[in-house]
């Protein structure tokens, strides 16, 4: 490969996103700058950066940036190549990338809905969580049959491990401020052993953010969703 | 390597998602079966193949299903390494990937409004497609596609299959919709890249004809305008609706 990269992540450190690329790269064990950008007030790098869409992640390597925590973490996964984060034959890659979208697409919308709604709006989007991560259990059970290791994608962790995972600290916080269940060992057994394995490593406890600024800020969005909703 | 008769894909003649794959398949040189598919009545084959989505296309390769446009397209490249469709360089499929998001999440769904809006809605719909061109015209003019032929290079690459399988909608639209969507003028770089990407005897192979596109496009209008009218407010018909115009623009269930 050759010298080593200058490697620099604009980032925000409550954004589940983020956290996606900061476990990628310490994974990889990439060394990085890290800046810290205040999403109200987006210094004019990062507007530089990420021009089209103006958000964090941007992770710029050597001077070249890549945006979305999507593309992201697959251009770490083919720069640097142990350990790898993907299957290598094509099939298992191509299930892989299908559940990463539909994590994308399926798990946000109803996550929000809990944040901002009560009653009735409230049950529906609970409802709909979980029978989104039941569909992931089925499928990962389906398409990764368990094989010698605690992860999805077997002895180390992988891209499906890394985005479930990072996730997992703000549903838990969703779970405590909206007063709902939503991930348990019960629903999803297979994601919650998943999913605790990679909680459990000593690398990913030392990157995640403190669970307890992650409720403060879940419990702050709360507050305002449903406070706006009365006006 | 797999004989080419166990590639069988399941599609819809109007959809720009198989466009796609039909285009990346005959750009790899490979055969494969083609089985039409009618949006609101799936076959069972689509719904055991792909029970999370129950949309095309589906690629089936010795019957194990490839389920999303770009998973396939990545699915092929790997499987079937002559004719690259993505770039060899991690930054540059980087960018491509993260275009490709963009085409999804941001113009294909401005163009579907405009299609299925009017008024003061259409004209905002409008002005986003607009301002999507503009970011597109920008990186094609001086940015990461700068002096290229097209968004894969001299060749047609993943990029150019994702945008150009989609993008015949901007002209079919105009005309449907008496709106100016790509004046090239204002986007000359992303015009003369459409006109020569379409211009590809595959891409001529494999999108449909423009009068049958325009047909398509009248038919739903004129059903969206009848709905709207209170002439025919069937629920299945109104789904119907939606659901044929999602999934011809951006593959999205309505």
């Amino acid at each position: 490969m050759g010298e080593a990269k200058q490697v620099k992540l604009y980032g925000f450190s409550l954004s589940p996103y983020c956290t996606l690329v900061h476990l990628a790269l310490k994974l990889k064990g990439v060394a990085y700058e890290y800046v810290e950008e205040d999403l109200t007030n987006k210094s004019a790098t990062l507007l530089q950066l990420n021009p089209v869409h103006q958000k964090v992640p941007v992770l710029v390597v050597d001077g070249k940036p890549v945006a979305e925590s999507r593309v992201i973490l697959e251009y770490i996964d083919e720069t640097w190549a142990e350990p790898s984060f993907l299957p290598s034959d094509p099939y298992s890659r191509a299930r892989v990338r299908f559940w990463v979208d539909f994590f994308y697409q399926r798990m946000v919308p109803p996550s929000y809905a809990i944040i901002r709604s009560q009653g009735e709006e409230l049950e529906k989007a609970t409802k709909e969580f979980i029978e989104v991560l039941r569909i992931l259990e089925k499928g990962i059970m389906e398409d990764f049959p368990r094989k010698k290791g605690p992860f999805i994608h077997g002895s180390s962790p992988g891209l499906l491990d890394i985005i479930v995972g990072a996730g997992n600290p703000g549903t838990k916080a969703i779970e405590e401020v909206a007063d709902v269940k939503l991930f348990t060992e019960e629903m999803t057994p297979q994601l919650y052993s998943y999913v605790h394995a990679f909680l459990s490593l000593d690398l990913v406890k030392n990157t995640v953010v403190p669970y307890d600024q992650v409720l403060e800020a879940i419990k702050e969005r709360r507050m305002m969703a449903l406070s706006s909703s009365k006006e | 390597m797999d004989p080419p008769s166990s590639l069988k894909l399941l599609g819809s003649w109007a959809d720009s998602h198989t466009h796609r794959v039909q285009l990346a398949l005959k750009l790899k040189g490979l055969e494969f079966e083609y089985q039409e598919e009618d949006a609101i009545n799936p076959s069972p084959a689509l719904l055991l193949h792909n029970p999370v989505y129950k949309k095309v296309p589906v690629l089936l390769h010795s019957d194990r299903p490839v389920v999303e446009s770009v998973v396939i397209l990545q699915y092929i490249d790997e499987t079937w390494a002559d004719n690259p469709i993505m770039p060899a360089d991690p930054f540059e499929r980087a960018v491509a990937r993260f275009w490709c998001h963009f085409a999804e999440d941001k113009l294909a769904p401005a163009v579907g409004a405009v299609f299925s809006s009017s008024g003061e809605g259409q004209k905002t719909a409008v002005d986003q497609v607009h301002d999507n061109l503009k970011l597109l015209e920008r990186e094609l003019r001086d940015g990461a596609f700068k002096g290229k032929r097209f968004f894969g290079g001299d060749k047609i690459g993943l990029l150019d299959i994702v945008l150009g399988c989609g993008s015949y909608w901007l002209a079919v639209f105009e005309e449907v919709m008496e709106v100016k969507l790509v004046d090239p003028g204002t986007f000359p770089v992303f015009h003369a890249w459409l006109k020569d990407f379409e211009e590809q005897n595959e891409v001529k192979e494999t999108i449909p004809a423009i009068d049958k596109l325009l047909e398509y496009a009248r038919g739903i209008r004129q059903m969206m305008l009848s709905l709207s009218n209170g002439t025919s407010t069937t629920a299945p018909a109104a789904a119907g609706t939606t659901s044929a115009i999602n999934v011809a623009v951006d593959g999205r269930s309505g």
